[in-house]
């Protein structure tokens, strides 16, 4: 199963196999990692799974829809370059070994 | 306050949440969590949606692994019912005769799908659990083209429809109101979700009952007869209160609980679907079946449980997927006397401010999630936001509270 890397915002790493086809929120979830909360469990409609993809990622990432673009305007932490909303980034094999950092909150 | 033991009765998306967010919020205590589904929790919402189209699988929908909550100290008893609660002893009372005792007990036990009053309801299937969906999957797999009536045009009603259509049926909705989803939108949001219903080639008939439901049939009041291949029901819930009532707490269409989600006995709370509660944005006692509803009554209830003291006053929401629809409700829009609408309806991109009294009291946002993100805030913050306001032409909630801002 695909390695995802969560690193909380006091630099805690835990690392969890995702199942393919689960996404990178569901991974966290799942797992009870604190940092995502993902209100409404995956249905892009609450921006509190907001994870920064680390800066030297090289793994393909799904394309940004507009719903997700517009709902990472209003996370409780900054927007920045690599924001993503981890529910809507899909995991396969490609994504093995992807890194993401958690904002300090989500709420 | 800690080592306190908790049993939560019912192991949906509230009563899991209520063991999450007790741990998450540092209870020591022993914590029981009895479901009687086979499933380790899971979440409903993709019933309709994700489940049904077989784009994803029940390990697709559990809202933790299983190994969560053994690691986390909770223990879960599944295909377990809880039969009763002896007050007096504190205990609470499983099917196989066996007891757990509490120091706090929490209801979360869930709604069940309404019974159609008809004959031939047993020719009818419901969509509720992951058992139902996998019976529905099962009667349409492999197949198209199979004419499938869908009774009731609410949430479930219409999301199924859109799925179902989108697996190559024909379907039919027949909703007895004038109007569908009438609970839950306003008729500007309900007429532009049926247009595109229709868009699709999904029969809606509103203002019409269903008489009779016979083998391969559906007879409608009007004497209109339908085929049927297959045929589910969504005509709303009745909450899962027996248990309660036979415990002697107050009960009311929902165990009726106080703003601290508290029930008769102070060491009893309800939370989720199956709570009637006082709630600040209806002005009085509500019932709401969502996930927004379960999560936050639930991880208030957790708060409650460690001592805290706020009174419950989150704000209501709600989203409903239906093809490339997205669906978001901030507030609660039942009951309002005025709406604007904002946006490019015929662009399938608007927003619906909903008024009672000159005052906002919900945003339907139709494939607009900031209206729904902003008019969460807004609501929650109680900033006012008149008609007129909303009315003039070019209005823009975004640049509208940015200015405020400035």
């Amino acid at each position: 199963m695909p390695k995802i890397t969560y690193v909380a915002h006091d630099g805690v790493e835990t690392v969890v196999d995702v199942a393919q086809d689960d996404t990178v929120m569901r991974g966290a979830v799942l797992n009870g990692i604190k940092g995502i909360v993902a209100q409404c469990g995956g249905g892009a409609s609450c921006g509190t799974c907001h994870v920064y993809v680390d800066p030297e990622n090289t793994k393909p990432l799904s394309q940004m829809h507009q719903v997700e673009d517009e709902l990472l305007y209003f996370t409780a932490c900054e927007r920045k370059e690599n924001s993503r909303l981890s529910c809507q980034i899909p995991v396969t094999e490609e994504q093995d070994g992807l890194i993401v950092h958690m904002p300090e909150k989500q709420l | 306050m800690r080592g306190e033991s908790v049993v939560v009765v019912g192991a949906g998306q509230a009563g899991s949440q209520v063991a999450v967010a007790l741990r998450e919020q540092g209870h020591r205590g022993p914590i029981t969590l009895v479901g009687d589904e086979q499933a380790a929790p899971y979440q409903r919402p993709p019933l309709t949606k994700g489940y049904l189209a077989g784009e994803t699988d029940l390990a697709g929908l559990v809202l933790r692994q299983d190994s969560y909550y053994d690691d986390h100290g909770i223990k879960l008893v599944r295909g377990e019912r809880v039969i009763g609660v002896d007050r007096q002893a504190r205990v609470a009372v499983l099917g196989c005769a066996r007891t757990i005792p509490y120091d706090h007990l929490v209801f979360a036990t869930g709604a069940r799908p309404r019974p159609l009053p008809i004959p031939g309801a047993e020719h009818v299937l419901n969509l509720r659990t992951v058992a139902d969906a996998d019976a529905i999957r099962e009667r349409l797999d492999g197949q198209i083209g199979l004419d499938v009536v869908v009774i009731g045009g609410g949430f479930i009603g219409l999301e199924f429809a859109a799925v179902v259509r989108k697996l190559r049926h024909e379907v039919t909705v027949v909703e007895a109101q004038s109007q569908v989803m009438q609970r839950a939108v306003s008729a500007e949001t309900a007429q532009h979700l049926v247009g595109r219903h229709r868009s699709e080639g999904v029969q809606i008939l509103t203002g019409t009952g269903v008489a009779a439901v016979r083998e391969g049939l559906v007879e409608l009041t009007d004497g209109t007869v339908l085929v049927a291949d297959l045929v589910v029901a969504g005509i709303g819930v009745v909450p899962n209160t027996e248990i309660a009532q036979r415990a002697g707490l107050a009960v009311d269409d929902g165990i009726v609980v106080d703003a601290h989600l508290r029930t008769t006995d102070p060491r009893i709370h309800a939370v989720g679907d199956c709570a009637r509660f006082a709630s600040t944005h209806a002005g009085g006692l509500i019932r709401l079946e969502s996930v927004q509803n379960a999560t936050d009554q639930a991880t208030a209830v957790a708060a409650a449980i460690m001592g805290g003291a706020e009174p419950y006053t989150a704000l209501p929401w709600f989203w409903s997927d239906q093809y490339d629809v997205k669906l978001q409700t901030a507030g609660l829009t039942n009951g309002h006397d005025r709406t604007v609408t904002v946006g490019d309806p015929a662009e399938g991109r608007f927003s619906v401010f909903c008024f009672k009294d000159e005052r906002l009291i919900g945003i339907e946002a139709y494939n607009r999630p900031i209206d729904f993100l902003m008019g969460r805030r807004i609501l929650e913050s109680g900033t006012a936001l008149t008609p007129d306001v909303v009315a003039q032409p070019g209005f823009d909630l975004r640049t509208s509270q940015q200015k405020k801002a400035a």
